[in-house]
């Protein structure tokens, strides 16, 4: 097994994502079968390798530091859930 | 005379431009087209009639300057388009309008294109048969029982029915490519970097490249050269400049050096998909061009690499769908984590859920070295591969997908199965590289075959020329479905 019910418990919990039972089961051994399929990675030996996050000879990219015109509050808060004023309305936090 | 949506962009440009039509006209045969046909396919997920005569009629005048001026345009739905619905065909995005467009949206306005509406996609791009849309499966115009391919499906199902002209989709890890070749039409994946990101709600944004998805290929390069060109809102978008496409396609091809990846003719090869490529391949060596068996020698390991990579990306950017900004909200929730939770798991599908799971694992503590830090040195092995294939050869030549389309619910029960769909498109995704797949054929059943060309970054003129001259000496893409 490379992976079990309870870590798929404990990386949906991660990822704020409710299962039901059915799905966690279902999950687990259709996640296991894919990890099982990704070991093969583990075939190769990676020791001096350097990781490759993105494929662009890039680093920082900067922009003048100028204030620019911003979308009006309306715009951006019209497609909230909920909302008072111009702020995201949600549950009692603390 | 044909029917005006059954042409291409530029056959249409040309007809504009000697004043035998107007835009009016060729809206209305692509309406028609929708009206006679979307019921079966169900390739279109938002499309309003009366906006599209808004927009038709708010055209600017036409002027030299916007080369697509009066041709209509369908946008796959991860794309943003300030004021219509723009929802991943994913429940999560329920009613979601951006306040603003994407920039490839904004170049498209610039030119005169006529926006239509949203094409299906699989949920947030995530699968390969369009399959896993909210809106239900779409289908493929050749054969109503297959799948069109995925994640751009819609985009392909529409462009091959003559429903559209021509479309835009995205690639991740295929998803413009397999679609393409699955529904006969052509799919070009740009260099990442080439096109601006800007607006393109994020799957993977180390691989993620918008492009077009056509007729014919002086279609894709005419589309190509709007799209493209630095973005200063996108900071991956790179700064060289425009190439004019449409023109250097049609070059010949005389003594370019083209390698076929050994590892790409491998067991589960389908024996039509097989047959056509050695046809497409005499074909090419016809036009003058020189091809020589190579080696890609990781590319076994891609969709290893992929599956990880993808999706500890995607795990990361659909954090944002928590109920809180935008779309939907679970109403059944007790407390503030309780609403992530419910709203998580009623807004996304089973595949999106897996995935997600799947890259929080890779990136989770105790895994992450083992799993997503090894993937991203594998990745570099095959970018590797790419780099050293280029120093000898101008483009790398292989089938587009392992097999024709499948049917409608074949793949659904076992992912694995269904991922490893992509393995001949995800390569060109962790390099970075072009690939455009041009139709190569038809199986004794009357389904489409691919031929897919990848290239060097930033050289989408290459895979393009050798698309076109093939595609002049070949008529797999004259060939339409009956619907």
């Amino acid at each position: 097994m490379a992976i079990t019910k309870d870590t798929v418990k404990y990386v949906a919990n991660l990822a704020r994502i409710e299962l039901t039972e059915k799905e966690l089961s279902h999950f687990t051994g259709q996640l296991d079968r894919i990890l099982d399929y990704v070991h093969k990675l583990k075939t190769l030996d990676v020791a001096r390798l350097e990781p490759t996050s993105h494929v662009l000879e890039m680093k920082n990219i900067y922009r003048e530091d100028k204030v620019k015109q911003s979308l009006p509050p309306s715009e951006v808060m019209k497609n909230a859930p909920a909302k008072e004023k111009d702020l995201f309305k949600v549950q009692k936090i603390v | 005379m044909r029917e005006l949506n059954t042409l291409t962009a530029h056959e249409l440009i040309a007809l504009l431009n000697i004043g035998d039509i107007s835009p009016i006209d060729i809206c209305k045969g692509v309406l028609d087209a929708i009206k006679n046909k979307d019921a079966k396919l169900n390739a279109l997920v938002h499309f309003d009639e009366n906006k599209v005569f808004e927009r038709v009629n708010a055209l600017a005048k036409k002027d030299g300057t916007k080369a697509l001026w009066g041709i209509p345009i369908f946008i796959k739905d991860n794309i943003c388009v300030r004021d219509e619905l723009t929802t991943c065909s994913s429940k999560i995005l329920d009613g979601f309008c951006p306040p603003y467009n994407a920039t490839v949206i904004d170049k498209l306005s610039q030119n005169g294109a006529v926006l239509m509406g949203k094409t299906n996609m699989d949920e947030f791009a995530f699968g390969s048969s369009t399959e896993t849309s909210c809106y239900g499966t779409t289908r493929n115009p050749w054969d109503l029982e297959r799948i069109p391919g995925g994640s751009s499906g819609g985009a392909a199902a529409c462009v091959a029915a003559d429903e559209a002209i021509f479309a835009l989709g995205s690639d991740t890890g295929g998803s413009i490519r397999q679609p393409a070749s699955l529904c006969g039409v052509v799919g070009l994946k740009p260099t990442y970097g080439r096109v601006s990101r800007y607006g393109l709600i994020a799957f993977a944004s180390s691989l993620d490249q918008i492009g077009p998805v056509t007729k014919d290929v002086e279609d894709a390069a005419l589309l190509l050269k709007v799209i493209s060109g630095h973005d200063s809102m996108d900071s991956t978008s790179v700064n060289k400049p425009v190439p004019d496409y449409p023109s250097l396609i049609k070059r010949d091809v005389k003594a370019l050096k083209i390698g076929i990846p050994r590892q790409y003719f491998i067991e589960g090869l389908d024996a039509e998909v097989k047959d056509s490529m050695r046809e497409a391949i005499k074909r090419i060596e016809d036009m003058g061009c020189v091809c020589e068996d190579m080696d890609l020698p990781h590319t076994e390991f891609a969709v290893s690499v992929y599956y990880l990579v993808a999706t500890a990306e995607a795990s990361s950017n659909l954090a944002r769908f928590d109920g809180v900004q935008y779309g939907l909200r679970s109403k059944q929730a007790k407390s503030f984590i309780d609403m992530y939770k419910k709203t998580r798991q009623i807004g996304f599908g089973d595949e999106a859920k897996r995935r997600i799971i799947l890259g929080t694992f890779a990136l989770s503590s105790g895994y992450y070295d083992a799993y997503y830090l090894r993937a991203l040195k594998v990745r570099t092995l095959i970018k590797r591969d790419f780099e050293d294939a280029f120093k000898k050869f101008d483009a790398i030549i292989t089938p587009t997908s392992p097999t024709p389309a499948f049917r409608i619910g074949e793949k659904t029960q076992d992912p694995l199965t269904m991922y490893l769909s992509d393995i001949f498109t995800i390569s060109a995704n962790l390099a970075g590289i072009p690939g455009v797949s041009v139709p190569c054929g038809f199986t004794r059943d009357n389904l489409p075959i691919g031929l897919q060309i990848l290239g060097s970054p930033f050289d989408e003129e290459t895979i393009l020329r050798i698309a076109y001259n093939y595609e002049q000496n070949t008529d797999w893409h004259k060939k339409r479905p009956k619907i």
